[in-house]
C-alpha cells in the first residue's frame, strides 16, 4: 500500500512540478468547447441541444491528449523497468499510475466542465449531473487510456495509434455520459445512465489494469 | 479412457498441424480445394440469390442486397471472435502461428465489415431515404471497424514484429470485452434497422426461398475466407523465415 501511495504521490509531484500537463489539457478543453458556438451559430437553443455532446466528447479528447506521456518518460529512461521489478504487482502500478493521471486530468476537467457548460447555455438543473457523469466516467478514460498508452510504448507514431485504439472503447462512456446530461436537461430519469456509467468504471477498474500490466511486461520483454 | 486418449491423439495433431514448415505443406495441399469449394458455393449461392429466389413483396428487387450483406455482417464479427482467440491462444501458449494466423485474419474482418457497411448504405439509400444513419446496429458495425483499425495499426507499429503481435492480442483481447458493452449502449438509441430474422429462438422468421440462397452465400463467404486466410498466413509465415534468414545473413556479414 505505501509502495502504491509512493508512486502515486511521485506521479502527482512530476505532475505539479511540470505544471504544464494539466494547464494544457485545461486550456485545450477551453478552446476546443469555445469553438463550437463559432461553428453552429450563437443561438442559446442550437447550443443548448448540442451542451451535453459537445462537453463529453471534447472531455474525453482532451484526456486522451495528456495520456502519450503516462508511461514514455518512465519508459525511456529505464524507470519502468526498475517499477517493475519493484515490490508493487504490475496491475497496483498501472493503477497508481491511472490515479495520478485522473487526479492531475480528469478531475480538473470534471471540475471545470459546468463553468464550460454555461458558455453552451447549459440549463443550471443540468450541471450536477454533468459533473456527476463526468466524475464517474474520466477515470474510466484514464483507465483506459492506461491500457492504450501501455500498448502503444516505443510504436512508432503513438500518439495517432493511441487515439484510434482508445476513442472505439470509450464509445459507451460518452454514450451514456452525456445521455445522462441530456436526460437531466429533458426532465427524464438521469438514475439508469449514471448507474450504468457506475457499472462500465468498474468493469474498466476490474480488466483495464491487468491488460495495461500485460502490456507493460510485453513492453520492458 | 478411449475419450482421453482421442483427445490426445486429437491434441498431437494439431499441435504437428501447427509447426510452421507442416503448415505451411498443409495449407498448400488445402488451398485449392477450399478455393474450388468456396467459387463452386458462390456461384451456386449467387444464382440462387440473384435470379431464382423471388423479389421481396414490399422491398422488391432491393432485397437481394441481402445476400451480400448479411454474410459479410456474420464474417465481419466472427473474425474478430477469431482474432481475439488466435491472439489469446499466442498470448498463453506463445506459438508464432497464432500470432501469424491473427495478424493475417484481421485485415480480412476489416473488409468484410466495410462491405457489410458499404451494402448497408446501399441498401439503406432506397429502403431508408438516406445513406446513412445513426442507429445502432450500423453504429456497433462501425465502431467494429474501427476497432479492427486500431488493431490492425497497432500490430503493424513496432519494428520488432512480435510486439506487435503480441499488444495487438492484449487489445483484441480488451475490444473483445468491450464489443457488447458496445453493442448495449448504442441499443439504447432508438433503432431503424430490423431485428434478427435468421438466427432467432422459435426458428428463422424468413422464408425457405430467400433462406436457402442466404445460408449458401454465408457458406461461400466462410469457404472464401478461410481460402484467402490460409493464403495469407502462408505468406507471413514465409515472410517470417525469410526475416529470420536475413537477420541471419547479416550477423554473419558483420561477424
Amino acid at each position: 500500500m505505501s509502495v502504491f501511495l509512493a508512486v502515486l504521490k511521485r506521479d502527482l509531484l512530476l505532475a505539479l512540478r511540470d505544471g504544464a500537463g494539466t494547464w494544457t489539457v485545461l486550456g485545450f478543453f477551453t478552446i476546443a468547447v469555445a469553438v463550437f458556438p463559432l461553428g453552429v451559430g450563437p443561438e442559446p437553443e442550437v447550443l443548448r441541444r448540442v451542451a451535453p455532446g459537445v462537453l463529453w466528447a471534447m472531455a474525453l479528447l482532451s484526456a486522451l491528449l495528456s495520456l502519450d506521456t503516462l508511461f514514455e518518460a518512465d519508459y525511456r529512461d529505464g524507470s519502468l523497468e526498475a517499477l517493475l521489478a519493484g515490490q508493487l504487482v504490475p496491475e497496483l502500478l498501472v493503477l497508481a499510475k491511472a490515479c495520478a493521471h485522473w487526479i492531475a486530468t480528469g478531475l480538473p476537467l470534471t471540475l471545470a466542465a459546468p463553468a464550460l457548460g454555461i458558455f453552451l447555455h447549459l440549463p443550471t438543473e443540468a450541471m450536477p449531473v454533468l459533473f456527476a457523469s463526468l466524475l464517474l466516467g474520466t477515470p474510466v478514460l484514464s483507465l483506459l487510456g492506461a491500457v492504450g498508452a501501455a500498448l502503444s510504448l516505443g510504436a512508432r507514431r503513438a500518439t495517432v495509434l493511441l487515439a484510434v485504439m482508445v476513442l472505439p472503447l470509450a464509445v459507451p462512456v460518452l454514450v451514456f455520459g452525456a445521455g445522462a446530461v441530456e436526460s437531466a436537461q429533458t426532465g427524464l430519469a438521469v438514475g439508469p445512465s449514471l448507474l450504468i456509467l457506475g457499472g462500465v468504471a468498474l468493469c474498466a477498474l476490474a480488466v483495464c489494469p491487468v491488460a495495461a500490466a500485460a502490456a507493460l511486461r510485453q513492453a520492458v520483454e | 479412457m478411449a475419450a482421453v486418449s482421442t483427445v490426445k491423439a486429437l491434441q498431437e495433431t494439431v499441435l504437428r498441424a501447427a509447426q510452421p514448415a507442416r503448415f505451411v505443406t498443409l495449407a498448400n495441399m488445402l488451398i485449392p480445394w477450399i478455393s474450388a469449394a468456396a467459387v463452386g458455393l458462390l456461384g451456386a449461392g449467387l444464382i440462387d440469390a440473384l435470379a431464382l429466389s423471388p423479389p421481396d413483396y414490399q422491398q422488391g428487387e432491393t432485397v437481394r442486397i441481402m445476400y451480400i450483406h448479411v454474410p459479410s455482417a456474420w464474417m465481419g464479427l466472427f473474425v474478430y471472435a477469431l482474432v481475439a482467440t488466435l491472439g489469446g491462444v499466442g498470448l498463453v501458449a506463445g506459438h508464432p502461428l497464432a500470432f501469424a494466423a491473427a495478424r493475417a485474419a484481421a485485415p480480412l474482418g476489416a473488409a468484410f465489415t466495410a462491405v457489410c457497411l458499404v451494402t448497408g448504405s446501399l441498401w439503406g439509400k432506397p429502403m431508408w431515404g438516406a445513406w446513412w444513419v445513426w442507429d445502432a446496429r450500423l453504429t456497433s458495425m462501425l465502431l467494429l471497424l474501427f476497432l479492427y483499425f486500431g488493431q490492425i495499426a497497432l500490430s503493424r507499429a513496432f519494428d520488432e514484429h512480435r510486439r506487435g503481435d503480441k499488444a495487438a492480442a492484449v487489445l483484441a483481447l480488451v475490444g473483445c470485452i468491450n464489443l457488447p458493452v458496445v453493442k448495449f449502449s448504442v441499443d439504447w438509441w432508438n433503432t431503424l434497422h430490423q431485428p434478427a430474422s435468421v438466427m432467432k429462438l422459435g426458428g428463422p422468421a424468413i422464408d425457405a426461398s430467400m433462406l436457402w440462397p442466404l445460408l449458401l452465400m454465408a457458406g461461400a463467404f466462410k469457404l472464401a475466407f478461410f481460402a484467402l486466410w490460409l493464403v495469407r498466413t502462408r505468406t507471413e509465415v514465409v515472410e517470417a523465415r525469410l526475416r529470420a534468414a536475413a537477420n541471419r545473413a547479416r550477423s554473419e556479414a558483420m561477424r
